[in-house]
């Protein structure tokens, strides 16, 4: 099975609308592959390669809508996710909020697909484990990692003659090495669209070292702390701030971006002046799709511009209600750095806990998007300019907020592994972080 | 059959095929509006091999002869190439084949023959009963359903069909301030998912329960913020089902202890295997903890595993001791010199056809105690301290050591009784020392199974959808922090 072609996919959609008999139909498409490999125990233990297409039909008769997602592409098969999704439709109440369909529009093509991504087979992904697992094996220790790609297309159309498609690969690798007896653990991962960028030397060699490094960890008293996060450290906290930015929450006054008395927080300082957080479909350490998913294109957006609060998300129903432009979800995030590497601001560090991931988030009280979480797989002391020692792992109750409001200083951005399960995710450009009165809560005994 | 002979003369020593039909519903409301009505159907099959003593998996979602020959050879082409990256061969543990095995979940009314628009009415009805409440602003309430048919064959002789069900309603009211200065929301934790079908809708009753859920968002605005410090806890059984899922039911997964999730949801403080079966002490003599996939009702619940071997029941800690892991075929040799058990415990699950099965926790629950003690026992016992009903904001180190976790609704307790709703509790433990304080359990009458459906583990992710049955329970000296002073 192939990953569905332009023409294609325009053929498909064309023929599942050709069924319809709603007053406006929107049919979306996803088409592709996943594959992955996984390491524990300095051993390849599962892998995996799935193909799979889902179609779904969105029917609106009048303001009532309903909708069907099938896998099985045969005349019948969509016929009755056709047939579903409208009789679903003709059993809904009427919604008064519904939107009409989009018009056809234009997108600009972003360059996400890459064959060596595509193209990086079981063969090709055991090489990769193994680069892990014989660094991790000459210093006698062992390592569990995870390499897994995506290679696919994704295509909207409807009755009013939009067609949108894109097709995108992307890969996410990562790796841990514990030592032998479990005192010490170190982690490293990266992720893009295109597989030429990842460097499993580099990232099998780092997880070593910080596995070697963190043995032995002492405790230290929790309490506030100046940080530095390591890139995927602040990636973990960032994306839960950009999700918080919902317009109509706001507006409702249930979020931290609801303003006292009411209305939101647009055109407020929320954080440092330092920093700005854009989405970009067509940055090349993004490349994200070019529309959303009813369609919508998407564009450059500037959510925090200088520590100013310029756009929250609106989707098409609040947009027309407030008077402004539809924003979709953020298409990739993207965190403005500085040129200081990440050895310049533990130089710069008097004292200090170096992060070099965090685990098990969850959220405690939207009012303050405070979250809760733990450091992992390198957690480090930072004394005069220079890591000190190994410190035990600590959890934070922290919100993002206060980490972007303490800023002191910034590294240079880099495309990061975001996600705490290592999927391939949504791709986050974060620079590293010094940031000061962070707060641990309590000390962790896990390696 | 055709998948199986393929991956055998592709050079497969084993081989088995799982083909799955899943349809899901939901159905979402906001306040007066329906949001979200929609059907979801997925069919497909995965072949998984061994090749070489190395696994291989490969799914599609085209049935075809050919697809399914070609997904077949790509299995094993996969385990040939993780031969160059293996430890040791995979040995797997024996079962008996089942020729022709049939097994359905215990349902009364199938929720798919109930009409959608039905349960849109009922959303709105309840949703309507909710904003009667003065102060309620908002509320959000929804129903899913799925049903899977699971067909599993292997080559060593077992063909086994089944038909699991699971259903959810749920609903989530939100007070806010006049002046906009605070919002609080209360859920409907109390309504676990489960393997059942539309009667298990019926009996929730959200209609009923909107209104309570409603004045306790609004009671929480104006509720005290608890003092931080330690306090005697009672946790209602709508709580402490997910403290078992997350400080015990994951910790006693053997792939954990053994290092294989050390890359994502992390190893556990139970290991090694030989310094800890029958040595730990988990709690004291009255915690019993039985892991368990014949529970009626349990969304772990099965005839089958998807290894092909019975669904089993045993008890992980027995008077405080732990004694035993969750295990699959792959698995259980590792231990069988610890526990002299040489079968696997049947902890094999994949959520889907797409996915390769693995190591998944079975029900796990807190069995009763011996005493017909009641939740009020449970209160009146205690001289200061916290009830805490229904789940929050829960968060647990790789480890499993360092908890916290939140709940829907909190009264102080002073001399035995309520005295009054708190807000912003959070309580923080060491999972070991957590359960040795549990002193105090509910008897047979106070059982509850709790549970959930997004049990994640694995790479890539995979959720797991488990339930966890227990009583209330006293809990000593726990520190209470508060996570609202950062405001």
């Amino acid at each position: 099975m192939s990953i569905l072609s332009r023409d294609e996919a325009q053929a498909l959609t064309q023929r599942i609308l050709g069924m319809s008999h709603a007053d406006e139909c929107r049919v979306s498409v996803g088409s592709g592959l996943q594959a992955n490999t996984r390491w524990a125990d300095n051993g390849v233990s599962t892998s995996g390669d799935s193909t799979n297409d889902s179609i779904n039909v969105r029917s609106s008769f009048g303001r009532r809508t309903g909708s069907a997602s099938t896998n099985i592409v045969t005349d019948l098969g969509l016929q009755h996710a056709v047939e579903m999704s409208e009789r679903i439709a003709r059993l809904s109440p009427e919604d008064r909020e519904a939107m009409p369909e989009l018009g056809p529009q234009t997108y600009r093509d972003v360059p996400a697909f890459f064959e060596g991504t595509a193209n990086l087979d079981p063969n090709r992904r055991a090489d990769a484990a193994n680069v892990c697992i014989e660094t991790a094996r000459r210093g006698s220790m062992t390592t569990a990692g995870f390499l897994t790609l995506a290679a696919g297309a994704q295509a909207i159309a409807n009755n009013h003659g939009l067609f949108a498609y894109h097709k995108a690969t992307a890969f996410a690798m990562t790796n841990t090495v514990r030592t032998q007896g479990g005192t010490g653990s170190g982690w490293a991962g990266t992720a893009h669209n295109d597989w030429s960028k990842a460097r499993p030397a580099e990232l099998a060699e780092t997880a070593a070292r910080k596995a070697q490094m963190s043995q032995n960890a002492v405790a230290i008293e929790p309490g506030r702390y100046t940080v530095v996060l390591e890139p995927t450290a602040v990636a973990n906290l960032l994306g839960l701030m950009v999700f918080a930015m919902q317009a109509r929450g706001a507006d409702e006054g249930r979020s931290f971006f609801s303003k006292r008395g009411g209305g939101n927080k647009i055109g407020e300082q929320v954080a440092d002046p330092r920093v700005t957080i854009a989405s970009d479909p067509w940055d090349p350490d993004l490349l994200a799709s070019p529309f959303a998913g009813d369609g919508l294109p998407n564009r450059r957006i500037t959510w925090i511009e200088n520590g100013v609060v310029r756009n929250l998300l609106y989707d098409r129903y609040w947009a027309q209600q407030k008077g402004v432009e539809p924003t979709g979800f953020p298409a990739g995030l993207r965190m403005t750095g500085g040129d200081a590497s990440l050895e310049d601001l533990i130089r710069g560090t008097e004292r200090g806990v170096l992060v070099t991931r965090f685990w098990y988030i969850r959220p405690l009280d939207p009012r303050t998007i405070l979250y809760t979480g733990l450091t992992r797989d390198g957690t480090f002391l930072i004394e005069n300019g220079r890591i000190s020692h190994p410190v035990k792992n600590m959890r934070f109750n922290e919100s993002p907020v206060t980490m972007l409001n303490n800023v002191e200083a910034m590294g240079r951005s880099i495309r990061v592994s975001a996600s705490e399960s290592s999927d391939v995710g949504q791709a986050v450009v974060v620079p590293p972080l010094r940031t000061h009165d962070f707060n641990f809560q309590s000390v962790s005994d896990a390696v | 059959m055709l998948a199986l002979d393929a991956a055998k003369s592709a050079g497969a020593s084993y081989a088995d095929v799982r083909v799955s039909s899943a349809q899901s519903q939901s159905v979402a409301s906001r306040e007066d509006r329906i949001t979200n009505m929609s059907d979801s159907q997925t069919f497909g099959f995965g072949v998984r091999v061994l090749a070489g003593g190395a696994w291989g998996f490969a799914a599609s979602r085209d049935l075809s002869r050919a697809e399914v020959q070609r997904v077949a050879r790509v299995a094993v082409q996969q385990a040939r190439a993780n031969r160059r990256a293996m430890q040791r061969p995979i040995v797997l543990a024996p079962v008996d084949p089942v020729p022709d095995g049939h097994w359905a979940a215990a349902t009364r009314i199938d929720p798919f023959t109930i009409p959608i628009e039905d349960k849109a009415a009922l959303l709105l009805r309840a949703n309507a009963e909710a904003l009667k409440v003065q102060g309620a602003r908002f509320v959000n309430s929804s129903m899913f359903f799925l049903k899977d048919e699971r067909t599993f064959a292997s080559t060593e002789g077992t063909f086994t069909v089944q038909h699991l069900v699971r259903s959810l309603p749920s609903m989530n009211v939100t007070a806010v301030a006049s002046d906009m200065s605070d919002f609080q929301s209360r859920d409907s934790a109390e309504i676990a998912p489960m393997a059942r079908g539309w009667e298990h809708v019926l009996e929730a009753d959200l209609v009923a329960k909107a209104p309570v859920w409603a004045q306790e968002a609004v009671q929480k605005l104006g509720a005290r913020s608890v003092d931080p410090g330690r306090y005697d806890l009672v946790l209602d059984p709508s709580h402490l089902w997910l403290t078992i899922h997350e400080s015990i039911a994951h910790p006693t997964e053997l792939d954990r202890a053994m290092g294989y999730e050390a890359n994502y949801a992390g190893t556990s403080f139970l290991a090694p295997p030989r310094d800890m079966i029958g040595k730990f002490r988990y709690g004291q003599d009255l915690m019993n903890i039985q892991a368990d996939r014949r529970q009626e009702g349990g969304l772990a619940t099965t005839g089958w595993d998807d290894e092909g071997v019975p669904a089993d029941q045993w008890l992980l800690i027995e008077r405080g001791i732990f004694k035993d892991y969750q295990t699959t075929r792959e698995q259980a040799p590792w231990i069988s010199d610890l526990t002299g058990n040489q079968r696997s415990h049947g902890c094999s699950y994949a959520q889907n056809w797409s996915d390769v099965q693995f190591q998944r926790m079975p029900n796990v629950s807190l069995l009763p105690g011996e005493a017909d003690t009641t939740l009020d026992d449970v209160i009146g016992s205690v001289e200061r301290g916290i009830y805490i009903k229904g789940n929050g904001a829960f968060s647990i180190d790789q480890q499993r050591y360092n908890m916290q976790f939140g709940g829907q609704v909190f009264w102080e307790i002073r001399n035995g009784r309520l005295a009054g709703m708190l807000k912003d509790v959070t309580y923080q433990a060491r999972a070991p020392e957590f359960w040795n304080s549990m002193d105090m359990i509910g008897g047979p009458r106070s059982y509850y199974l709790g549970g959930a459906f997004n049990d994640g583990k694995g790479q890539p992710g995979q959720s797991n959808a488990v339930s966890h049955g227990c009583v209330p329970a006293r809990v000593r000296n726990v520190a209470v922090i508060n996570t609202g002073r950062q405001r």
